[in-house]
């Protein structure tokens, strides 16, 4: 089986090496089929792995595939833990890649467009495109393989660095390049968090293997450290909250968010790809994975459920006003991130991750549908100049009203399961921060409904699109477009029907993660719930249903019977409107703190550091103190010999002064 | 008795009266030249005194080597005053000051 | 007072009173004479301390050889005396003042007593056969081979530089040149044959 793994793994690196190197060379279509053959034979190898999984006949593998190095005891290396979980991740990150690199081959067929013609990084891109997204399901893959810390580490930064090439993809627009550093550098203070964290734990454990370190966990749970002064923390609640700062970074948590609804500069499908389905998951994945650490400081699984609660609340707010198509899906993906965090905060680790797998299927199925619709518009991107869609484009829609109903919950649909179980979780939470997190995820329910449909009536209802020339080559999308979309529908509707059972409230996550009995909210919630079919009967009986039926109903008044209620709420909320317009102004006080902030240093250092000190001070000073002293010598160099003799002289009477004082 | 020390206060006399040559005749490099002579006599005064006190034959040694360059230093300074003169006309120290700073 | 004292402070007075000479004449012919004077006396001194080798070679290098060339240098140039002389007077009480502050110093070193006759008893006349030029002789040749040699290597050094310093080209003066002599060809540089018109 370790061959296996190691073909899962090395499949896409193959064909992003071959792609990214010898694009020019083995062109266009050898490009796509190079990369999709390695990620479609990672997904095959990865499903067939998974089903061994399933089927009960394959043992969780954890061993070491090589050695780097071993310093002063602690093993640096590689290795894979492929358990239950790891099958899942694997899953879904190739079979969504998959996806992904098919549906590419039709988005960016005509990718030339976008670059001048003189750019020199325009040569090639589509072949570039395609190693990127290879290269980037290797890294995810790396990641959720991994059996330790650093290898951990690599896969995060490589799906950092691969995410930064792909937002910034079309260099010579400004945007993309601002966007592409500011997802890296807000990644960076993620990352800072992250790596202070992994260094703890190997402070402390003496060792970056999971199964080490988690046998060692336990003993560990009443230490108290001294970080600043004689303040004393405790050792877990540190290094948990070290690590969830790495995933608020990669999972865009409140305040980290920034970058991602920015990322939506990049290319649809890697929107899809990267910033929906798998990489920002990879923060949930990573608590997920770290539930034996978690579990010990319920300061930690607090701090973890206030942000992902407060996430899921506030920038669903966002949606709601947001006219581009990619950042309504944007905020959308960002609320529902915090939906997973605030799972993993109450300690349902299973329902976080049963909604991690529900999400990738059915929001790549929305950004890819989003997608779509772009291509149909010429990348017209406002949602406010479309409309009508539905008679154009029959497939984009239907899928699109999938992925819709699977978001906000729809009983049956996958989303419904996921989403159920974690706000009933949250209701049987005792934990600090849970009444408010109950609240903000219930009342999520209503706003995701809202933004949801607010979207999909606009685009696809209602009058059509304003601009007649769009509205003359308005077409459905080619086919490797649409089929990407139907084949991630069919999950996006029936997965969580046949995965629940087992995933939620069955044995398959067991030995994968851990739960401590007294935090095991989701067996309460287990309780009485027989399979699939009492939980959708269950959901009839509980708010959330009525609540997303609510914003579905609002959603349509507003937007398709009266268009003049939204403006009249626009003008009566002012002051609301513009603080979610502005997105909370979190961008403007980053920009003005940190960036500013940062900029204002740089002059200060620059002018009174560099300008000043080094240039006047050190290099112009010590010049002129030079001139001004040899100036000053000068004046001895008289030229008159007998000077010379008279000053050897003295000299010597002083040395014989010297002598005879000495003496 | 001739002790050592009467050598020794005569060539400290004979040494401090060439310094006070050397102040004196600033600008007379001839005279200066002897002033050095002068001050070169004092020292081999001493050698030859602390050789024969010894009983050491070196000192004379170093002494013959002190007339060797002394002699040495003469002809070449002297040659040097020759080129001058030819050169500017005159020996005048006080109008040799190319190397002022 | 022994006849040995009474020579070393006889000539003592006349190598002091030549040396304030030297350096207070007008004249630096006077100085050059004086300096001569000064050679001899330290001569007279240097036999008391059985230096007798080094006693000659001072009159002879220094007094045959050495003053001979200040003498004639003195001659030579064309030396304005009075614009030498200028601040002679004004120089003097400093000249004074550092003369006597390192005659005082080295007096107070050497007057102390560390060199008196006790600490260092005079030694005993050499015997009548003692030849100090032998002596020396032998450890210049032997011990100070190397050193013998560099200074001879100095002198000649002196000659060269003395003789390159002074040497010039006088285009008036009439000289052959062996070089070119030997480079002469048989043919045109020998003869030339003068083709004239027949006089009348």
């Amino acid at each position: 089986m370790e061959t296996l793994y190691l073909i899962i793994v090395l499949a896409p690196l193959f064909g992003a090496i071959v792609a990214g190197f010898w694009g020019g060379k083995i062109g266009r279509a050898g490009a796509h089929w190079v990369t999709s053959g390695g990620v479609g034979l990672s997904a095959l190898l990865s499903l067939y792995v998974l089903y061994r999984f399933a089927a009960g006949n394959l043992e969780v593998f954890n061993g070491t595939i090589y050695t780097w190095m071993v310093s002063d005891g602690l093993r640096m290396e590689v290795g894979f833990l492929i358990d239950h979980l790891t099958a899942v991740m694997m899953a879904v990150v190739t079979f969504v890649s998959f996806c992904v690199h098919v549906y590419t081959i039709g988005y960016m067929a005509h990718d030339e467009e976008n670059w001048p013609n003189t750019s020199l990084a325009g040569r090639n891109s589509y072949q570039r495109f395609f190693s990127y997204i290879s290269l980037f399901t290797f890294s995810m893959l790396m990641l959720v393989m991994s059996n330790n810390f650093l290898q951990l580490f690599f896969g995060w930064e490589a799906v950092g660095l691969v995410s930064y090439l792909l937002i910034g993809f079309w260099s010579v627009r400004p945007t993309a390049i601002f966007a592409n550093l500011k997802a890296f550098l807000v990644n960076r203070v993620g990352d800072f968090g992250f790596i202070l964290g992994i260094a703890a734990i190997a402070l402390y454990t003496n060792s970056l293997d999971y199964a080490e370190v988690f046998a060692s966990i336990p003993g560990l749970a009443d230490t108290q450290i001294q970080i600043f002064g004689s303040a004393s923390w405790s050792l877990i609640s540190v290094i948990g909250i070290l690590l969830f700062i790495g995933a608020m970074g990669k999972s865009a948590q409140v305040p980290l968010h920034v970058w991602l609804p920015d990322s939506m500069e990049g290319p649809t499908p890697i929107s899809a790809l990267i910033h929906a389905a798998t990489m920002v998951t990879a923060g949930v994945f990573m608590v997920a994975r770290m539930s034996p650490i978690y579990e010990f400081s319920e300061t930690a699984l607090s701090f973890v459920l206030v942000i992902g609660a407060t996430t899921a609340f506030f920038t669903g707010l966002i949606g709601i006003v947001q006219n581009d198509i990619k950042r309504v899906v944007a905020y959308s993906t960002l609320s529902q991130l915090g939906y997973m965090m605030v799972a993993l905060g109450v300690s349902a680790y299973a329902a976080g991750i049963f909604h991690l797998m529900t999400h990738a299927f059915f929001k790549a199925l929305l950004f890819l549908a989003a997608g779509s619709v772009i291509i149909g518009m010429h990348h017209d991107q406002d949602i406010r100049n479309m409309g009508g869609i539905r008679k154009y484009m029959p497939w984009t829609y239907w899928t699109s009203l999938v992925g819709s109903l699977a978001l906000i919950g729809f009983p049956g649909f996958s989303g419904f399961f996921s989403k159920d179980a974690i706000i009933e979780s949250v209701h049987h939470s005792t934990l600090a921060g849970s009444g408010y997190a109950y609240a903000a995820v219930l009342v999520g329910v209503f706003i995701t409904a809202l933004y949801s449909f607010r979207m999909f009536f606009l685009v696809f209802h209602g009058e059509g699109p304003r601009d007649e020339h769009a509205k003359a080559h308005l077409h459905e999308s080619p086919k490797v477009v649409w089929m990407p979309l139907v084949a991630l529908a069919v999950p996006s509707v029936c997965i969580g029907y046949l995965t629940m059972d087992s995933m939620l409230f069955g044995e398959w996550f067991e030995g994968s993660l851990f739960v401590l009995p007294q935090h095991d909210t989701l067996a309460e919630v287990g309780k009485g719930l027989h399979g699939p079919n009492s939980m959708i009967v269950h959901g009839f009986f509980g708010a959330p249903l009525y609540l997303a039926l609510c914003g579905v109903l609002v959603a349509w008044f507003v937007y398709l019977v009266k268009p003049g209620v939204a403006d009249r709420m626009k003008h009566l909320l002012e002051p609301v409107y513009r603080t979610l317009a502005n997105k909370y102004w979190f961008d403007e006080a980053y920009q003005f703190l940190f960036a500013g902030g940062s900029r204002a240093l740089g002059n200060r250092l620059w002018s009174l550091g560099d300008r000043y000190i080094i240039d006047t001070v050190v290099i112009n000073g010590s010049a002129r103190t030079v001139g001004r002293l040899a100036d000053w010598v000068r004046t001895v160099q008289t030229g008159y010999l007998f000077h010379y003799a008279i000053a050897m002289i003295l000299g010597l009477l002083l040395l014989l002064t010297w002598f005879v004082i000495a003496a | 008795m001739l002790a050592l020390t009467d050598f020794l206060m005569l060539g400290a006399v004979l040494f401090s009266l060439s310094v006070a040559g050397v102040f004196l005749n600033r600008k007379n490099v001839i005279i200066l030249l002897m002033c050095i002579e002068l001050m070169l006599l004092a020292v081999n005064m001493n050698f030859i005194a602390f050789s024969h006190y010894h009983g050491d034959t070196a000192g004379q040694v170093f002494v013959f080597f002190i007339l060797t360059v002394a002699a040495a230093e003469a002809a070449i300074g002297l040659a040097i005053l020759v080129v001058l003169f030819r050169n500017r006309r005159t020996i005048n120290v006080t109008d040799l000051d190319t190397l002022k700073g | 007072m022994t006849f040995e004292l009474f020579v070393f402070y006889f000539f003592s007075i006349i190598l002091v009173a030549s040396a304030l000479m030297v350096i207070t004449r007008r004249n630096p012919v006077h100085s050059a004479l004086f300096l001569v004077l000064a050679f001899f006396t330290s001569a007279a001194i240097w036999l008391l301390a059985e230096a007798e080798f080094l006693a000659i070679v001072l009159v002879l290098v220094y007094v045959g050889a050495v003053m001979v060339l200040f003498l004639f240098v003195v001659m030579m140039l064309d030396i304005d005396v009075a614009t030498m002389r200028a601040g002679f007077v004004k120089h003097l009480p400093l000249a004074l003042l550092v003369a006597v502050a390192m005659a005082v110093e080295i007096f107070l070193v050497v007057g102390s007593g560390t060199f008196s006759l006790e600490r260092f008893p005079a030694p005993p006349s050499q015997v009548a056969n003692y030849n100090n030029t032998e002596v020396l002789g032998g450890l210049l040749y032997t011990v100070y081979m190397y050193p013998f040699e560099v200074a001879a290597v100095i002198l000649l050094v002196a000659i060269i530089a003395a003789i390159g310093l002074t040497m010039r080209k006088r285009p008036e003066t009439k000289y052959q040149d062996p070089s070119k002599q030997v480079r002469v060809r048989k043919g045109d540089d020998r003869i030339r044959v003068v083709k004239m018109e027949a006089e009348d």
